[in-house]
């Protein structure tokens, strides 16, 4: 049995803007039958206002309770946005305006926030992106690629094939591919970690708070399944990415407000402020 | 929700009232262990008589061939390592792709301990091939292991003809017998099984309790050790209560089972029916093959399981499906998959298991409630359009 909450519920049993229009301005077509899970999604563009604008967004959906509501969920959120906007939402925007969703569901997001993204590059009239080395199929069953492993792992800090599983579905199936799942998530965090890196402390301030965060933060997270990681210091703002169970928790704001910022101010410079980036 | 309408007993049954009233004086007033010499717990010992002899008629069999065991999967368990353990030479075991997960599970474990297993194909009405299990049995082989009914499809398979086949090569057979019994009538005077594997909860008894079928003379080792509980076969101190359960609830299944095959199959296939005359592009699975008289597996094009099931699930109406999303494992279940389920229907797989404690008006209830749910979500669909 599932843990749907009851906005998922309410997305599920009462899905807005299901249907099709006729005339799109874009399509997206995302995921087929043999995953399981598919998404058609219609959308009409208006630029009366100068803007490039979402003015009807509809979709169709073969899927699960989620599938349905988190294809109704990324609708809601999509209408009336500019097309600007609508390039910029993930996944987690989805899974944060319904309220969260089980972990091995968060992959019918990661769909609502694809189709999304097809459509618009179909209304743009982009050409499918040429394929490159990352485009090779990982995931068999799934037919997943490299790119959308490494996407996955890199804009949600996933850190096991499990967590992967629950994103992408890759290695959801037979299981064949947990090693290259493992493999590409290893690449990807020594990537970040190269890129960590080029953060020199300036002083012994910065320096101060990477240790406290790394000492005293990051562990204290960790006990309840959560982390974070350092991703930038601009003067007093301190930019974090959450990790683990953090990213989820309904409770984020009041964790980086009331104990990461808190402690810092406490044990470094009274004047900081934490900002949670991507 | 106000009303239940419960149709997932192939999950797991109600435990009959009769069979609750008999069980509750074995909690808080008769507690003693049949084990003590005191006749407070030792008279305990007759009560677990009276079930065992309750069981061995359900099934044709002799009291002292009938072990009581945790559950199920314990009884597989017993079976199958009893078999490697008394034939320690032989290193090889035969089964079925559709056992239930106690028995893959297990052969799949043993494979990694060097064991060879050969597991038998269906066909698209899921049916096994004789043939192929003639050919498959060796003088290697320790042990056959093939259910009788199967969970999901409700598909039977021919038990006396499997015995016939294995025993003409003088190999030991297991048959998981879970779904079966209670449903179907079972003479162990008649089938030449060696071990067969029944569980209270799926015959309106209590869960946590199961038993395993010995045919006298088989050769026999026990699973559980230390203890010299059912005569040295199975160590640990009696489930009391359930296995008095399922004695009760054995006895109830003698009595009932006409009712299976007439008024619960009767319910069944009308249900079958009016499903398939109200919605278009449905197929029933192992609708060509003997099928338990309760179950009904059933795709609908287009949909997936999961988002019929939750919407049922609004009505109190309690189904199961094979669908790749129910389960966390991101596949369809092994068994549609065998049975190559075309993928459009494959995804919109039920499974509807009745009792006889199910009414008329139940059934009515799913032929109004079911159809409109399946045409809503195939409104929702991108697929089955022209």
């Amino acid at each position: 049995m599932w843990d749907y909450n009851d906005k998922v519920k309410d997305h599920f049993l009462n899905p807005r803007n299901v249907g099709e229009i006729e005339n799109p301005d874009g399509v997206g077509d995302v995921g087929n039958l043999r995953c399981g899970d598919a998404l058609k999604l219609y959308i009409k563009v208006d630029k009366s206002d100068g803007e490039e604008r979402i003015s009807d967004i509809k979709f169709q959906t073969f899927g699960c309770a989620s599938a349905i509501a988190a294809a109704s969920a990324m609708t809601e959120i999509a209408k009336g946005m500019t097309l600007d906007e609508v390039a910029q939402i993930t996944n987690q925007d989805i899974v944060e305006y319904l309220g969260g969703l089980p972990a091995a569901k968060i992959h019918c997001s990661v769909m609502g926030a694809e189709a999304l993204h097809a459509a618009i590059a179909d209304y743009r009239g982009e050409e499918p992106q040429a394929p490159s080395a990352d485009d090779n199929i990982i995931c068999e069953c799934f037919e997943i690629t490299e790119k959308q492993i490494r996407d996955a792992v890199f804009r949600n800090n996933l850190t096991t094939a499990e967590q992967v599983t629950n994103y992408t579905k890759a290695g959801g199936a037979c299981g064949q591919c947990i090693p290259e799942i493992e493999r590409i998530i290893g690449e990807v965090l020594t990537e970040k970690a190269a890129m960590r890196c080029d953060i020199v402390p300036e002083n012994e301030r910065d320096a101060r708070i990477r240790q406290v965060l790394a000492e005293e933060i990051a562990p204290e997270l960790g006990v309840h399944g959560g982390g974070l990681q350092l991703v930038a210091i601009e003067g007093d703002k301190v930019i974090v990415v959450m990790q683990g169970a953090c990213q989820m928790c309904a409770n984020l704001q009041t964790t980086v407000n009331d104990f990461v910022e808190k402690k810092l101010r406490e044990q470094v410079d009274e004047n900081i402020v934490v900002e949670v980036g991507g | 929700m106000d009303r239940i309408v419960y149709l997932d007993n192939n999950a797991t049954t109600a435990v009959a009232p009769e069979v609750f009233e008999e069980m509750q004086p074995y909690f808080s007033e008769l507690y003693g262990n049949p084990s003590s010499l005191h006749s407070f717990g030792g008279n305990i010992a007759h009560k677990i008589e009276e079930a065992r002899a309750r069981l061995a008629a359900l099934l044709g069999a002799d009291e002292d061939e009938i072990i009581f065991t945790g559950c199920g999967t314990e009884s597989d368990a017993t079976a199958i390592h009893s078999a490697l353990t008394t034939f320690p030479d032989k290193r090889h075991i035969v089964t079925s792709v559709v056992e239930h997960p106690a028995v893959l599970g297990l052969c799949e474990h043993l494979e990694g301990a060097g064991y060879q297993v050969t597991y038998l194909s269906i066909d698209e009405q899921g049916r096994l091939d004789l043939g192929e299990l003639a050919e498959a049995v060796t003088d290697d082989t320790a042990i056959v292991s093939i259910m009788h009914a199967n969970n999901e499809s409700g598909v039977v398979f021919p038990l006396d003809d499997i015995a016939q086949i294995v025993k003409e090569r003088g190999c030991l057979l297991h048959t998981d017998a879970v779904q079966s019994v209670g449903k179907l009538p079972l003479d162990m005077t008649d089938t030449p099984v060696d071990f067969l594997s029944l569980s209270g909860h799926k015959l309106h008894g209590p869960k946590g309790v199961g038993a395993l079928f010995v045919r006298r003379g088989t050769a026999y080792a026990p699973l559980l050790l230390g203890g010299h509980q059912e005569d040295n076969r199975r160590a640990g101190t009696e489930n009391v209560a359930s296995i008095v359960g399922l004695g009760k609830a054995a006895q109830l299944a003698a009595q009932n089972m006409e009712q299976e095959q007439t008024r619960v199959r009767a319910m069944r296939d009308r249900l079958q029916e009016e499903l398939l005359a109200r919605c278009p592009d449905t197929i029933v699975n192992g609708a060509d093959s003997p099928r338990l008289p309760n179950t009904l597996n059933i795709s609908f094009g287009y949909i997936e399981g999961e988002s019929i099931t939750l919407m049922l699930d609004e009505l109190g109406i309690c189904v199961s499906t094979g669908s790749a999303c129910s389960s966390g494992s991101l596949e369809v279940s092994h068994v549609i998959q065998r049975m190559k389920v075309p993928e459009m229907f494959a995804h919109g797989s039920i499974r509807i298991s009745l009792s006889r404690y199910n009414t008329e008006q139940e059934i009515d209830y799913v032929i109004e409630q079911l159809p409109p749910i399946v045409a809503r979500l195939r409104q929702m669909s991108p697929y089955g359009r022209e």
